[in-house]
């Protein structure tokens, strides 16, 4: 092969490799602008967990780039037509250590950063506010394919004559700890409201609680994030954050359109 | 090293204990026919290629799947051209909701247990065990082709799910119940998912038999001077993949009997008591409850986590053989990269949980499970930064295998990076069942396994049929394949983070997806260009099989042994007796007369490491 | 266009004609067959495991479980647990045998474990049908389902190996079987017994407690 062919082949080789740290990053930073980036966040724990992805994005970023980069030259520099031989050597010790432990405790750091919001979203459950695990705002029950959800009567009770059950419209107070069970009917389903940085499985036979704090009232997207059966991708609902204040007199207009109709 | 021979093998083999470095050498002249050559062979040459021309063709209606797929999400709803009418022929080739659930199902069940399991471990765990150790077959060679045929009635019961009345299994590859089982649950998918469960079956035995062959040949049937610590890295990939294979697959094949069992006998493993679907309770009918879902997914993600290492493990072994000797430099750090290895196959058993932060599992067992998990990445790290050591003043050749390994590494490292937000339990929250995990598992298996696949095939097909590949059309190949891939996989990770959903028929029936159509248009002919693109190979893999340049026994002049015997290898492998004495990668080396030293060539007037 | 490839040269490349197989031994001091079996019965531990941990968590989740002595006939069961663990007594006497290279008594307790074997099954299978003509059948409750699939799954094992053991005493009748090489009754000897192992401990879990 003639030496300039040979230059060529090594050129646009390198230069396919080097587009991917290059695009993969300006993308990354176009994302946003193109609309392919994170919906708002209006939950009290979103910002933490956007904040967690954007700790994460920051090291792999680097990593990424670093390696990368070091892969590009090393092909291009070394891929040079040589008489020479290779540099002989099976590895060096002190290297291995070197990047074994490094990596090491940046991973340990990234899991012990994480068990806090994690803690916040699915294990502590918020025992001040006015609902609770024992007494939650509602009780989600997704089946296929839609959403429904039952408040309950006066006592807390979710069965009987006075309980209210609206289908796919989820209505919710802002700026205060909703805790809800979610529940089945008959297949998996998952509930995922994009901009709360929400997401749980719902499971036939199981009541999960679910909690969040929605910080601006408003209209979101909820949807259903694990495979249901046909009409899994129309299985759409809405959340509707309401003022505190009108969430109550809308909660006490249900109660009395439901008397109402008896 | 002695190797004394004894009289005929026939007395002297199936005797007692032989000490080890014992050699039976016999003089057997076998004369097959087409059939027993060809058809049931027992050796490990030909059913290597069994593997890879089975698995190829599945590879291609894999893709075509995936095709139909890109079709919906770009343009949902309207007539699919050319696959349309074939799929879909009762809706003039407009893809159904129902159809749209069996399309990927199929795809992620054919790629995972037809093409890349099958191309990695059957084509090649079969090619290059023997071959590489110095053997003259596997231990078991009827053992081997039963293995083979075996898979065959897999293939059988894949592609009569695929047909069967009312549509194909419509619960993912995952087959999460009670979807997967109660049959009201998916109208239609009822005989599919059955014959997935027993395809399912089928490979599985396959692969158990496979496994215990490749393991058991590994350490019984090594060449004399051929230690552990000698072995291609190839091999050690192997070994591992076949360990994880034995130890997480009978797991899957009691979990898939246990779903057979509710769905044939009306068993209650996966049906919780209480549940209605379809307006029908399943109790009312006749059928048990009292059993859990979360069960399947423990016992699913048990085998199907070491499952996606057993996918992508021996591809890590090819491309550090590649690395090696078209970089003609020693592989850096040789142990690290076999006991990363291990590592990542025994972190690999713990880390199942991590599918399942969402699933509703105790919440508290998912922290467990996410440090097991975001501690595997460090195997991974190490394995990237020696692949980069062994590039540092190596003397690349712009070979077509070479490229493809390369780019491995490139794509493997976006692969792992975004497993680290997946592990990170708030973070998943998120991005749980997003496109970002479809990105994630794209690039470790696609532009990670199936480009170490490619490379693999343009390394190895001068010794499997004597001729080599043509390099030019190699080198078209591999750009538009690159390009092509990133193209379809890159973008999907920030469709995921703008909370695109997987395996949902038409996302911009929600308002939140609404504005993200432009992108997976764009996406899409990316993928139509890439099964195009494929052209080249196919053109290029059997042009060579006839026209391409004859070779000899060594054309890349490496050390490992499968170079020592003819290309093709006849009958029994080796030509000559072997002796190894030193490890796989000896290139380079200074004073010695070439610039590599096979590992039968003692080293005389220079030094080699140990 | 690719000097990395060298050219063939019939001198070196061509493969030579009229060679021996070179079949080399290395690695630990065990015959392949029982290396290969050791890994097999590693995946019919890990097999059963799935099973019996699926049982496990499936009655440890279940608000009640029934007891199993009350469902079950126990004390025909525990005769055919006693059978089974007499059977693994004569496989041993029967390897002992081909050992010694005496075929007379290697046919006798070969026999003699096929008997115990056969009828092991053949009590099961009179014990599921009695449940059966109960009304026991899988999808009456999770109790039957799982009790099905576990004494079923072992139940087939149990087959597999009375016609392994079969074979083995047809090809020791035939004199298949020499004081060194008697490789292929141990092997059935291991698996039989594993297969009697687990029994112990499903007719301990499914019926005792
Ligand atoms: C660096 C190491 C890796 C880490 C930390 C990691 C982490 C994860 C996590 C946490 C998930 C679940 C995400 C979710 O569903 O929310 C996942 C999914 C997946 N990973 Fe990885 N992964 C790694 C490497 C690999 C490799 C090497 C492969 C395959 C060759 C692979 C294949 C997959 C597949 C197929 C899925 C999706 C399964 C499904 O839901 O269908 N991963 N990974
Ligand atoms: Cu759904
Ligand atoms: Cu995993």
């Amino acid at each position: 092969m003639s030496s300039l062919k040979h230059f060529l082949l090594r050129a646009v080789i390198t230069l396919l490799f080097l587009a991917v740290p290059i695009l993969g990053v300006w993308t990354f930073v176009k994302a946003e602008e193109w609309g392919l980036w994170f919906p708002p966040t209006y939950s009290t724990y979103g910002p933490s967990i956007d904040f967690l992805f954007d700790v994460i994005m920051w090291m792999v970023a680097v990593t990424f780039v670093g390696t990368e980069l070091l892969l590009v030259w090393f092909f291009f520099r070394y891929s040079k037509k040589d008489a020479t031989r290779a540099t002989y050597t099976h590895g060096n010790h002190t290297l291995e250590m070197v990047w074994t432990a490094i990596p090491a405790l940046l991973l340990i750091f990234v899991a012990f950063s994480q068990m806090k919001a994690w803690s916040t979203v699915k294990i502590n459950f918020p025992e001040d506010g006015p609902y609770t695990v024992a007494k939650p705002l509602m009780e989600i029950y997704a089946s296929q394919f839609d959403w429904r959800v039952r408040y309950p009567d006066a006592q807390g009770n979710f069965e009987g004559a006075d309980v209210i059950e609206v289908p796919y419209d989820i209505t919710v107070p802002a700026d205060t700890k909703v805790v809800l069970r979610l529940k089945s009917r008959d297949v998996l389903h998952s509930f995922f409201v994009p901009v709360f940085r929400l997401k749980q499985d719902a499971v036939p036979g199981m009541e999960i609680p679910v909690w969040f704090e929605a910080t601006r009232p408003g209209d979101y997207d909820l949807i259903c994030a694990e495979l249901c059966g046909w009409g899994h991708y129309k299985m759409a609902g809405k959340i509707h954050v309401l003022p505190k204040d009108e969430f109550a007199s809308w909660l006490a207009k249900q109660r009395e359109n439901l008397y109402a109709k008896d | 090293m002695s190797t004394h021979a004894h009289a005929p093998a026939h007395e002297a083999k199936p005797l007692g204990i032989d000490p080890p470095g014992t050699t039976h050498v016999s003089h057997e002249h076998h004369e097959f026919g087409f059939l027993r050559k060809y058809i049931f062979s027992t050796d490990h040459k030909v059913i290597g290629l069994q593997f890879l021309f089975t698995g190829l063709v599945m590879l291609l209606l894999g893709g075509l799947m995936a095709m139909a797929i890109r079709w919906q999400l770009a343009y949902p709803w309207t007539e699919m051209p050319v696959l349309g009418r074939l799929l879909f022929p009762a809706t003039g080739g407009v893809t159904t909701p129902e159809g749209y659930t069996m399309l990927f199902t199929m795809h992620g069940t054919l790629m995972i247990f037809f093409v890349v399991i099958p191309l990695l471990t059957g084509t090649f765990g079969n090619y290059l065990i023997p071959l590489m150790l110095g053997a003259p077959d596997m231990a078991f060679p009827r053992l081997n082709m039963l293995g083979y045929w075996f898979w065959w009635p897999g293939i059988f019961c894949i592609l009569l799910s695929f047909g069967a009345e009312g549509g194909g299994p419509a619960a993912g590859w995952t087959a999460y119940p009670p979807l997967s089982t109660i049959e009201s649950a998916a109208p239609g998918s009822n005989w599919g998912q059955n014959w997935m469960l027993i395809s399912l079956t089928f490979v599985g035995v396959s692969s158990m038999m496979g496994a215990v062959n490749y393991v058991t040949t590994i350490v019984k049937m090594r060449a004399p001077g051929m230690t552990f610590f000698r072995m291609p890295l190839s091999i050690w990939s192997l070994l591992v993949a076949a360990l994880l294979q034995l130890f997480a697959l009978p797991v899957l094949t009691a979990a898939t009997f246990m779903q057979l069992f509710d769905r044939l006998f009306d068993a209650g493993f996966f049906t919780p008591t209480g549940v209605i679907i379809n307006n029908v309770s399943p109790e009312a009918i006749g059928q048990a409850a009292g059993g859990h879902p979360l069960l399947w997914q423990h016992l699913f993600w048990f085998y199907a986590h070491p499952a996606v290492y057993i996918l992508v493990v021996p591809s890590m072994g090819f491309v550090s053989d590649i690395l090696a000797v078209h970089g003609r430099k020693p592989i850096f750090g040789y142990k690290p990269m076999v006991y990363s290895i291990c590592g990542i196959a025994g972190l690999g058993f713990i880390v199942w949980g991590h599918h399942m932060f969402m699933s509703g599992m105790n919440p508290s067992v998912g922290l467990v499970f996410m440090t097991a998990t975001i501690m595997i990445a460090l195997p991974s790290a190490v394995k990237v930064f020696n692949w980069l050591g062994t590039l540092w003043g190596a003397r690349i050749q712009v070979t077509t295998p070479m490229l493809f390994a390369v780019s491995f590494v490139a794509m493997f490292i976006i692969g792992g990076l975004s497993g680290i937000w997946m592990a990170s339990t708030p973070v998943d929250i998120y991005i749980h069942d997003t496109y970002i995990i479809v990105a994630h598992f794209h690039y470790v298996v696609f532009a990670g396994s199936m480009m170490a696949i490619f490379a693999a095939i343009y390394h190895w097909f001068p010794k499997m049929f004597g001729r080599a590949m043509n390099e030019t059309l190699g080198k078209i190949h591999f750009v538009g394949t690159f390009i092509a891939l990133n193209g379809v996989f890159y973008m999907m990770h920030q469709l995921g983070l703008a909370g695109l959903m997987r395996r949902t028929a038409d996302p911009y029936a929600y308002e939140t997806y609404a504005h993200l159509q432009p992108m997976n248009q764009f996406i899409s002919w990316c993928a139509f260009a890439l099964l195009g693109w494929q052209i080249f190979f196919v053109l290029n893999f059997f042009g060579s099989m006839v026209w391409g340049k004859r070779v000899g026994r060594n054309p890349w002049n490496a050390c490992s042994l499968e170079w020592e015997a003819p290309s093709p290898p006849g009958h029994g492998n080796f030509d000559k007796p072997l002796a190894v004495y030193h490890g796989p990668y000896e290139y380079g080396v200074p004073d010695a007369p070439k610039d590599f030293v096979p590992q039968t060539q003692k080293a005389v007037g220079f030094q080699v490491h140990a | 266009m690719s000097e990395a490839l060298a050219a063939y040269d019939p001198a070196v490349d061509a493969p030579a004609h009229h060679h021996p197989v070179y079949d080399y031994d290395s690695g630990p001091p065990v015959e392949r067959g029982k290396f290969a079996i050791w890994l097999f019965l590693a995946t019919e531990i890990m097999f059963f495991s799935g099973l019996i941990g699926a049982y496990i968590v499936l009655r440890s989740a279940a608000k009640s479980w029934p007891d199993p002595q009350e469902r079950l006939a126990v004390d025909i069961t525990a005769f055919n647990t006693f059978l089974l663990i007499t059977s693994s007594w004569t496989m041993v006497k029967a390897v002992f045998a081909a050992k010694a290279g005496e075929r007379g008594k290697l046919l006798a307790w070969l026999a003699a474990t096929i008997a115990i074997g056969a009828s092991f099954v053949s009590i099961q299978v009179y014990e599921y049908i009695q449940l059966i003509h109960e009304g026991a059948i899988p999808k009456i409750d999770i109790f039957w389902s799982t009790f099905y699939a576990m004494t079923g799954f072992h139940g087939t094992h149990v087959v597999v190996g009375v016609i392994w053991l079969s074979c083995v005493w047809f090809k020791a009748l035939g004199g298949g079987y020499t004081v060194r090489n008697n490789l292929g009754v141990e092997l059935a000897g291991l698996y039989w017994h594993f297969v009697d192992l687990v029994w112990v401990l499903l007719f301990t879990i499914v019926y005792l407690f």
